[in-house]
């Protein structure tokens, strides 16, 4: 039998966890040029509340679609409050934020581990989603082609809402020049915290669907916080395009790669790629002028 | 607009820096940058050891010091706390029936923090500073091989609760969880027993799935089976889909996994979304016990097999009471599991050998040891004196949707110790190149 394509639709699907985790770091870090080391945490905070929500409702569809909502207002809020309370005030000091967000992120786990303690837990996913589907003979994962698509509805969203809505060109126009959005009568501190509520709230509906795949634990997000980083240094920082790029393009590197050799070799490999292909284009596959860090 | 390639350049690199240095900080606070540390301090683990320190234990007041060294902090504390427990009942226990010798004991616990290197520090002070008799404890396999060499100096006891990889008998050291042929070889007796012949190896990438997978593949050799794939996942990884799809297309008929932890979940989701059953590919578990099934998900893993030394569902007098009593202490909802029941048994073996010895002083326990037996939850136990592991019975089990493990296989009564292996033909190989792996303070008997 050949394994050529599964091998192509796993890495699409690894492709599509990498971009869910990584496309609200984009919106923070590439247009705001925040390096949020909490975005993780705004995943779990996201897997959480799938948790909580399977247990209040008994209908596991219906949690899901619940819990999508309700885990985008979440961590959308949490990172709205981090916004406000600490990252303000270091808006010229983006190094800073590292540190700050580091901390934040400790906090956040601890905060896990105390409400819902330190054992790991799971949300029942609906059945169908547990389930295989099949396709030209070959059987894949329901849940992993749900996650597919779902990133793929992310994606349309957020660049509806950067390109066709007043708000977008708000977004837009305040990362390529603060002082010119400033003078136009764009309160740049309003748009810097729905620019924040938008992406962290992005990471919730990834914790949320990624939660299907995985257990959920205070650690969930350190999981894919480096890969996520990653993807967005590779796509060229503050370009959703280069983002989805460099999601596939790694997916399916490292199914490539982990076929002939092993897990271990393949996510070693997809590193070193990123790191050399920096060494030759530092400012990533797709490059674009954004106000603090081009 | 005005464009500056050079200094776009120049800061674009400062930007992937700060990702590296976000990326760097990021792992130190996870999981997997621990185990790394982990291995690392397995290398450096042998302690400088500094002569042997002349016991300082005080037998003369009316109780009696030992030691527990668990790990209450970091990643392993959820499972290591629970072998704290049942430590903690069975010392509960004999004390209320008069202690050992006359003696109450009095137990100094010790916080071993998921490192081993800290494992290696706490038992020295246990051993030095407090003066115990004897040590309960150690989890991983990293945290046993970085102690071996503190005990062997400080001529002290440990008792080590869990089944582990085998290769190894320190003088120093009773082994209260299986050796290999007491788990992993009865696994494979059940497998070929039911005519798989086509295994599949999965495993967390450290040493004891690398050591038993060793195995598999010498008894599989020997006895007409085929390994068609061997997969290793970095510790933490959740990304199974490849492993999955090497699995669905090797032809294997049975997966031998000795995955660790929260993999486990990830990949029995994968296992089951890509269309495998239980019924026609099933998976046998070196590492999920009942803790874990509550923690994976008993939807995903319903009907898979698993092979301890004891599981909750035993219906014999002894752990009908050992469970009610533990449920009793700890609460209703706490399932006990084969490194519990192990530790709480090694305590009650202990006694035995002091008691037979008539005294606490290590020689002499360790004299006495050969023969000690205890009516333990798990059946009648023996210590083996030549090789300081105990006999044991061994259970297949099948995973049921109450959470429970339920016993689809025993062997014939308890299964003398091998943790070399030296009984078995088809492991004649095993034995050339284990010595220079089994560790440099190993002192092998």
């Amino acid at each position: 039998m050949n394994m050529l394509f599964p091998q192509i639709v796993a890495g699409l699907s690894n492709g599509s966890i990498l971009l869910l985790a990584a496309l609200g770091l984009s919106l923070t870090f590439g247009q705001m040029g925040v390096i949020n080391n909490a975005h993780g945490e705004f995943m779990m905070a996201g897997a959480y509340t799938a948790y909580v929500m399977s247990t209040l409702i008994g209908n596991k569809g219906v949690a899901l679609a619940v819990a999508l909502v309700v885990g985008f207002v979440v961590s959308g809020l949490l990172g709205l409050l981090l916004d406000v309370a600490l990252l303000e005030r270091m808006r010229s000091r983006p190094l800073d934020t590292l540190l700050v967000t580091f901390g934040v992120s400790l906090v956040l786990q601890q905060l896990a581990r105390d409400i819902f303690g330190a054992t790991p837990v799971y949300a029942a996913a609906p059945e169908a989603l547990t389930n295989p589907v099949t396709v030209f003979g070959y059987s894949f994962s329901a849940g992993r082609l749900f996650i597919f698509i779902l990133s793929i509805v992310c994606v349309a969203a957020l660049y509806a809402v950067l390109k066709l809505t007043p708000l977008g060109r708000q977004i837009r126009a305040t990362s390529e020049n603060r002082d010119l959005a400033e003078v136009s009568g764009i309160s740049t501190r309003t748009v810097d915290h729905v620019t924040f509520f938008l992406g962290s709230g992005i990471a919730g509906i990834a914790g949320v669907a990624l939660s299907l795949l995985n257990s959920i634990s205070f650690n969930f997000g350190t999981t894919f916080i480096v890969q996520a980083f990653l993807v967005v240094v590779a796509g060229g920082v503050g370009q959703l395009k280069g983002a989805v790029i460099a999601s596939f393009v790694l997916g399916l590197c490292q199914s490539a790669i982990e076929l002939p050799t092993s897990a271990s070799i393949g996510q070693v490999a997809v590193f070193l790629i990123v790191v050399v292909f920096l060494q030759f284009r530092p400012q990533g596959l797709v490059a674009i002028r954004s106000r603090n860090l081009a | 607009m005005t464009r500056f390639p050079v200094m776009r350049r120049v800061r674009a690199r400062a930007a992937a820096t700060m990702c590296v240095a976000a990326a760097v900080l990021a792992t130190g606070g996870c999981g997997w940058g621990r185990t790394v540390a982990e291995k690392e301090a397995l290398e450096a683990g042998s302690a400088s050891a500094a002569g042997t320190a002349k016991s300082c234990v005080d037998t003369s007041g009316s109780s009696i010091k030992i030691g527990f060294v668990n790990s209450l902090s970091g990643t392993m504390a959820i499972s290591e706390q629970t072998v704290s427990d049942s430590l903690h009942m069975a010392v509960d226990e004999i004390n209320a029936k008069g202690g050992v010798l006359g003696k109450q004991l009095k137990v100094v616990q010790q916080d071993g923090k998921s490192e081993p290197a800290v494992f290696a520090e706490k038992a020295k002070t246990l051993i030095e500073k407090e003066c115990v008799a004897a040590v309960f404890g150690g989890w991983t396999s990293s945290s046993r091989k970085a102690m071996l060499p503190v005990f062997e100096a400080d001529n002290a006891l440990l008792f080590y609760p869990l089944q582990y990889e085998g290769m190894e008998a320190s003088p120093n050291i009773f082994y209260s969880g299986a050796a290999p042929n007491q788990q992993i070889v009865p696994a494979l007796d059940y497998l070929k027993e039911k005519g798989y012949k086509k295994l599949f190896l999965v495993g967390s990438d450290y040493v004891f799935p690398q050591t038993a997978n060793r195995v598999v593949k010498a008894y599989a050799a020997g006895n007409g089976m085929e390994v068609v794939g061997e997969e290793y996942t970095p510790m933490g990884s959740t990304d199974f889909t490849t492993i999955v799809n090497k699995l669905k297309f090797s032809g294997a008929d049975a997966v031998v996994n000795t995955l660790n932890g929260d993999s486990n979940v990830a990949f029995f989701k994968e296992y089951k979304a890509s269309g495998l059953k239980a019924a026609t590919t099933p998976v046998i578990s070196m590492s999920i016990a009942e803790e874990e099934v509550s923690a994976i998900g008993v939807d995903n893993v319903r009907g898979q097999l698993t092979a301890w030394n004891y599981y909750q569902t035993l219906g014999n007098k002894q752990n009908r009471t050992f469970v009610r009593n533990f449920k009793a202490k700890y609460g209703a909802n706490r399932p006990t599991s084969d490194p519990m029941e192990s530790a709480y048994t090694s305590v009650y073996l202990w006694k035995g050998m002091v008691e037979k010895a008539k005294s606490f002083d290590v020689d002499k326990v360790k004299a006495a040891a050969d023969g000690v037996t205890f009516d333990a939850p798990e059946g009648k136990v023996k210590v083996d004196g030549e090789n300081h592991h105990i006999y044991k019975t061994s259970y297949i089990g099948e995973i049921g949707d109450d959470k429970l493990i339920h016993t689809v296989w025993k062997s014939d009564g308890p299964i003398k110790p091998d943790p070399y292996l030296k009984g078995y033909d088809w492991a004649a190989s095993l034995q050339s190149d284990s010595s220079g792996e089994s560790g440099s303070g190993t002192s092998g008997n």
